[in-house]
């Protein structure tokens, strides 16, 4: 006989967990007794959210099941922001959660909150155990559905009782569940058509999103490309999937996109999306979309086909086998005419932004972030304008290097991601690059870092702003810059802010840094960027820089919300 | 148009939860829903009819298939198939009317299950336009309450 507790640390085992990220409480009391003594690492999160991005960040750095422990009630409310941005994502967790003993359930009992029935619509499936002997088998399904076909959130809340009760059921060696079978295998006969296609093709594209990540299929990738020379543009949560480096490389399409990926979607033959869900900020208008072009679409999820955009040719599978079968039916091709105009196109249209030296520009930083870790560095980014300049200012190369809430678009996301990337990858330099808003979200877990000499580098774009909401205010709204100013003057009459000329801005991040036990630093002018990014990535332990960047730079190019991906915006002009 | 959706789903807590919450949550209506166990008590069997045109209602099947506890989802408008319903219908009935109310429901082959005082309870069974067209024959006597099941359905291909 074990007790439940047993049968969760157990699973936990079995499932190969490692490391877990959470915070403690009066419903999880048995579970955390069990850990006292138990193998696994375990790091004290300051706030569930905060325990849920590590675990999340741990996931997408190391491919691996991110595991957290949160309590009841407000544990399990606080940690469904989390659960919400890896469900976004396709990122595969197990969070298990305390809940009230089965008999007080639905009792209003004190820290009890329907944990199940608010997390439904941000996980993969959850489950609330009302029978220790279900637990072995639960916990062993809960790892097997987040990390197989589509992977996501699994939430498994357990009560108190279940905890406590004992079991002889044993911890099963496999799983199967009836109802639950992804199909990984591509179609042969849809694959012989993409082939097909492809060869065909005077003017292809590879798409590529999140699922060649997942799959672990950068390397087939990055062959299909090279062997039937095919360019290839990428989603934010594609970024790293294919050397950005590479000539057939047209860095991001989308709102935010490169000018040449974008070009290129519009004016291709064949668009064949590998592991993307034709997003909303991808696709702009959809009715103008690739409208020239036949479209392909490789993807684990039968539900992603045709959901947006209407495809020519569907293969639902995993994308690694998919294109390992593709591969060998793709014929060598030069396809000059095709490259040749996209080489004019990236020459015409690179990134560019304010080179006046006058100027701390974010993008700047940026470019520096990547000159100094050589372009080798794990990049963690919050969400916001600094988040848009990270993807188009950072060369990635390397699949799982490049941490991002795309889906959801979580502030707040990157400093915890990056400690959970950092825990998962300690062989790695792991930069979050931040703006002032975001950093405000989340910046207590800064002494996690400190704490387990989790050297993690944040750096902070200041601007004083929201800066994507008012860029959008100021290209859309006439300047109204209604509640994005974090400054303390400039602000909306409505926010009856007296000015406190001592302190125009609020919080000292070197001192909040400091205060966390953390290396604090400033740049103030473009020269010093360099030497105060060097000292903070050549300190032992956590540092943070802050960056007083040019206040209402944008972000270009920049395609309008429901505009065709040609109608980019270039400048403010 | 209307589509009737039949899920096969595992016989569990909050399955139906999920199924509901799916449809509700992307804005999707459900005009009548169904739900009990099928000869296997593991499993229960899920009809519904939703409206909508077939780029939702195919988007609609292939969520449903994602949920974990779904083992199997048709749509059936897209094939042959018997559907049904019954409606449990309390009526104004006194001795003035009475036999008018009793001839009309052998004339709709519906069935009077209980005689009171001042009304009867007819249950009828049919397609659902048979029950529409039964409740409208019968509402000029004056109807106290109607209950339906929604419609029940069944593929007609054999095994």
């Amino acid at each position: 006989m074990r007790t439940g507790v047993e049968c969760l640390m157990d699973g936990l085992k079995k499932a190969g967990v490692q490391i877990i990220f959470g915070l403690p409480g009066g419903s999880v009391l048995d579970i955390f007794n069990g850990l006292y003594n138990a193998a696994f690492e375990f790091v004290l999160a300051r706030h569930e959210q905060g325990a849920t991005h590590m675990a999340d960040g741990y996931a997408r750095a190391t491919g691996r099941v991110g595991c957290c422990l949160v309590t009841s009630g407000p544990g399990a409310t606080n940690a469904v922001t989390g659960l919400g941005t890896a469900y976004m994502d396709s990122i595969p967790l197990v969070c298990i959660s305390g809940q009230v003993p089965t008999h007080m359930i639905g009792n209003d009992a004190f820290q009890e909150a329907d944990t199940t029935g608010i997390t439904r619509p941000v996980t993969k499936h959850n489950y609330l155990v009302r029978n220790v002997d279900d637990l072995p088998r639960i916990i062993a399904e809960a790892f097997y559905i987040a990390s197989t076909g589509k992977p996501g959130p699994v939430l498994v809340d357990i009560p108190k009782d279940v905890q406590r009760g004992s079991t002889a059921a044993p911890s099963p060696n496999e799983v199967k569940i009836r109802s639950y079978n992804p199909t990984t295998e591509g179609h042969p006969r849809q694959i012989e058509k993409l082939a097909e296609a492809i060869n065909k093709a005077k003017k292809p594209l590879l798409y590529v999103g999140g699922g060649a990540i997942a799959a672990n299929a950068a390397a087939e990738v990055t062959q299909l490309a090279r062997k039937a020379k095919i360019p290839v543009t990428t989603t934010l949560l594609g970024l790293g999937a294919f050397p950005e480096t590479d000539a057939l490389a047209l860095r991001m399409l989308g709102m935010h996109g490169s000018v040449t990926a974008n070009y290129a979607t519009h004016h291709c033959d064949l668009l064949v999306s590998v592991g993307a869900r034709f997003d909303d900020r991808v696709t702009g208008k959809i009715a103008e979309f690739a409208p020239h072009a036949k479209i392909a679409h490789i993807d684990i999820d039968p539900s992603a086909i045709s959901k947006s955009v209407p495809v020519d040719i569907p293969v639902v599978g995993d994308v690694k086998q998919v294109l390992k079968v593709l591969l060998p039916l793709v014929e060598s091709k030069e396809r000059a005419e095709w490259l040749a105009q996209i080489q004019e196109w990236k020459q015409k249209h690179p990134f560019v932004y304010d080179q006046d030296e006058s100027k701390l520009m974010p993008q700047y930083v940026i470019e520096q972030i990547y000159a100094l870790t050589k372009g080798d560095a794990i990049i963690v980014t919050e969400v916001g304008q600094h988040q848009m300049w990270s993807a188009q200012y950072y060369k990635y190369t390397k699949p799982r290097t490049f941490i991002s809430s795309g889906g959801l678009g979580t502030m707040g996301f990157g400093l915890p991601a990056a400690i959970g990337a950092q825990f998962g990858r300690p062989d790695k330099i792991v930069v979050d690059i931040s703006g002032d808003g975001s950093a405000q979200m989340n910046f207590q877990e800064l002494v996690v870092a400190v704490e387990h000499k989790v050297p993690i580098k944040v750096v902070i774009l200041n601007n004083g702003y929201l800066g994507m909401v008012r860029q959008w205010q100021e290209m859309f709204y006439k300047r109204q810059y209604s509640a994005t100013c974090l400054g303390q003057t400039a602000r909306g009459k409505n926010e009856k802010i007296k000015d406190r000329p001592g302190t125009p801005y609020l919080p000292d991040f070197v001192k909040l840094a400091e205060a966390h036990g953390a290396l604090g630093l400033r740049a103030k002018t473009r020269a010093a960027v360099v030497p105060m990014l060097a000292k903070a990535f050549e300190a032992d332990g956590p540092a943070v820089v802050e960056c007083l960047v040019e206040p209402e730079a944008n972000v270009f190019p920049m395609v309008p919300a429901g505009a065709s991906l040609t109608e980019m915006i270039q400048s403010m002009a | 148009m209307k589509h009737v959706i039949s899920i096969m789903v595992e016989n569990r807590p909050g399955v139906l939860a999920r199924v509901i919450g799916l449809i509700s949550g992307r804005g999707y209506n459900i005009d009548s829903l169904n739900v009990a166990p099928t000869q296997d008590v593991t499993t229960s069997r899920i009809t519904m009819t939703v409206p909508g045109d077939d780029r939702v209602l195919e988007q609609v099947t292939k969520q449903l298939n994602k949920l974990v506890d779904v083992i199997k989802v048709f749509d059936l408008t897209e094939r042959k198939y018997i559907d049904r319903e019954l409606a449990l219908v309390k009526v104004f009935s006194s001795t003035k009317n009475r036999s008018a109310v009793i001839e009309l429901a052998a004339l709709c082959r519906a069935e009077i299950v209980a005689v009171q005082n001042k009304a009867m309870i007819i249950q009828m069974v049919g397609a659902t336009d048979a029950v529409d067209n039964f409740l409208e024959l019968i509402k000029p006597h004056g109807i106290v309450d109607v209950s339906r099941t929604g419609v029940i359905a069944m593929g007609k291909a054999e095994g």
